[in-house]
């Protein structure tokens, strides 16, 4: 533990903005600010000496938080915690209650998820594969200012932006499947999400892969058709070994969740 | 930075970033929070911020600046134990003790917040918590007991500090 002491003893600069407006301001283009959210994967990178900031954005006292429904759209606050989102309708309920457990989901943050870089040595942010599946916004600030993308821009561009909301149609359906995990504390190997919108049209995204969330648009194209579907699984993906699974397993299994969130999504609708 | 710690202010020196758990041990000599795997993985860290429990291995001290903090030391006392460190006690619910921290405070906030006395849900509760002794299953018993009002009694006999005659472990040095 000294040692894990001595990290922190580097004396970064720790801004803590007590509004949205001071938030965005102190984070400015981004350059050099690491953002620190609910903490649990920033606090421990930290304290291990992975990370050693100069400038840290700490948004505790920011605001930001809370869901918020306006007719059939809702709007997630970037410090909304993982557990405020556990009993919403599916993909994203059912997705963010796969996240750890009860308490570091209740730390755990939406912005902080939907920007988690990949690990170490396992895939981070499921709540991305949701997000994408719903067709969602996000709202954030960087060196252009405040402005609303839609999250597969935003995820592509995620480094240099400061998250404030997410926000998304209600669909008409929606499914989760996932890997099993070991643990409550793994991070899931993999996570399929998918909703059918108003407009009945259906998007299927995929967490665990290499690098963010992605779509299965070879997928989305035969969603009626679940086997079909599961067939073109793997043609949008690129996969990645690491801890938790080898990219031969991801392969293997990515069509079996992708059938088995369209039979669901099939069933719900 | 000032936090209340079992009732008692403190004024907090300690780097803004570092780990309620490092402020707690270090710098206010407060040890029932266990240093195990420092990245919310085992739970032994636990402690009650605002009632909730939260891993004080990924707080940062200054997110939780005006907070209560909660740790084990503010449950109960030897002579007079809150219900779920009574109930451990009954059941055997502890080993070698490294996790029963994070565990009694875990059970602590399941029951305040009305937690059933039904293993699953309990199990839900406690899942972040990981015992090495794999002393699950007596832990499990001591909560599900606490949830269903099934302690005889929260003024059990304890050791009094002083009472005890010292240990004579054979070959020590004297």
């Amino acid at each position: 533990m000294a040692a894990a002491t001595m990290a922190l003893e580097t004396g970064a600069e720790v801004l803590q903005p007590s509004s949205e407006d001071e938030a965005i301001s102190a984070f400015g283009d981004g350059a050099g600010v690491t953002v620190l959210a609910g903490g649990t994967i920033v606090v421990p990178e930290m304290t291990y000496g992975y990370l050693k900031p100069q400038r840290v954005l700490m948004l505790a006292g920011a605001g930001l938080s809370g869901i918020s429904r306006d007719g059939s759209r809702t709007t997630i606050g970037a410090m909304t915690s993982v557990q405020d989102l556990a009993d919403l309708a599916a993909p994203l309920g059912p997705c963010a209650a796969n996240v750890a457990d009860i308490e570091v989901r209740s730390q755990a943050t939406v912005g902080g998820n939907l920007c988690a870089p990949p690990g170490r040595d396992a895939p981070r942010g499921d709540l991305q594969a949701a997000f994408l599946a719903l067709a969602a916004h996000v709202r954030s600030a960087g060196a252009d200012g405040v402005q609303t993308d839609p999250i597969d821009a935003f995820l592509a561009n995620a480094d240099a932006r400061l998250v404030l909301a997410v926000s998304f149609e209600e669909p008409a359906a929606g499914a989760f499947a996932r890997l099993d995990r070991p643990h409550t504390h793994d991070y899931s190997a993999l996570t399929v999400c998918a909703a059918r919108g108003a407009d009945g049209t259906a998007r299927i995204a995929v967490a665990g892969v290499a690098g963010p969330a992605v779509r299965l648009r070879s997928a989305e194209a035969k969603a009626d058709d679940p086997a079909a579907a599961a067939d073109a699984a793997t043609a949008d993906v690129t996969f990645a070994d690491d801890a938790l699974a080898s990219a031969w397993y991801r392969e293997r299994t990515l069509p079996v969740l992708v059938r088995r969130a369209l039979t669901e999504l099939q069933e719900a609708a | 930075m000032r936090f209340t710690v079992n009732g008692v202010e403190h004024e907090i020196d300690s780097n803004p970033l570092a780990p309620l758990l490092h402020v707690l041990r270090e710098e206010i000599g407060i040890t029932s929070p266990k240093a195990g795997c420092q990245q919310g993985g085992c739970g032994s860290c636990t402690v009650l911020v605002d009632g909730a429990p939260r891993r004080s291995c990924l707080v940062a001290a200054a997110a939780v600046d005006g907070a209560e903090i909660t740790t084990l030391e503010g449950l109960g006392t030897p002579e007079a134990l809150s219900p779920i460190q009574a109930a451990f006690h009954e059941n055997y619910a502890a080993q070698c003790g490294f996790c029963t921290s994070g565990m009694v405070l875990a059970a602590h906030a399941y029951l305040e917040n009305g937690g059933a006395a039904d293993r699953a849900s309990i199990q839900e509760a406690l899942a972040g918590h990981v015992c090495r002794c794999t002393g699950y299953v007596k832990i499990l018993n001591a909560v599900t007991a606490a949830a269903g009002g099934e302690v005889s009694s929260s003024q059990r006999w304890l050791p009094q500090t002083g009472e005890e005659s010292p240990v004579e472990v054979p070959g020590a040095p004297a």
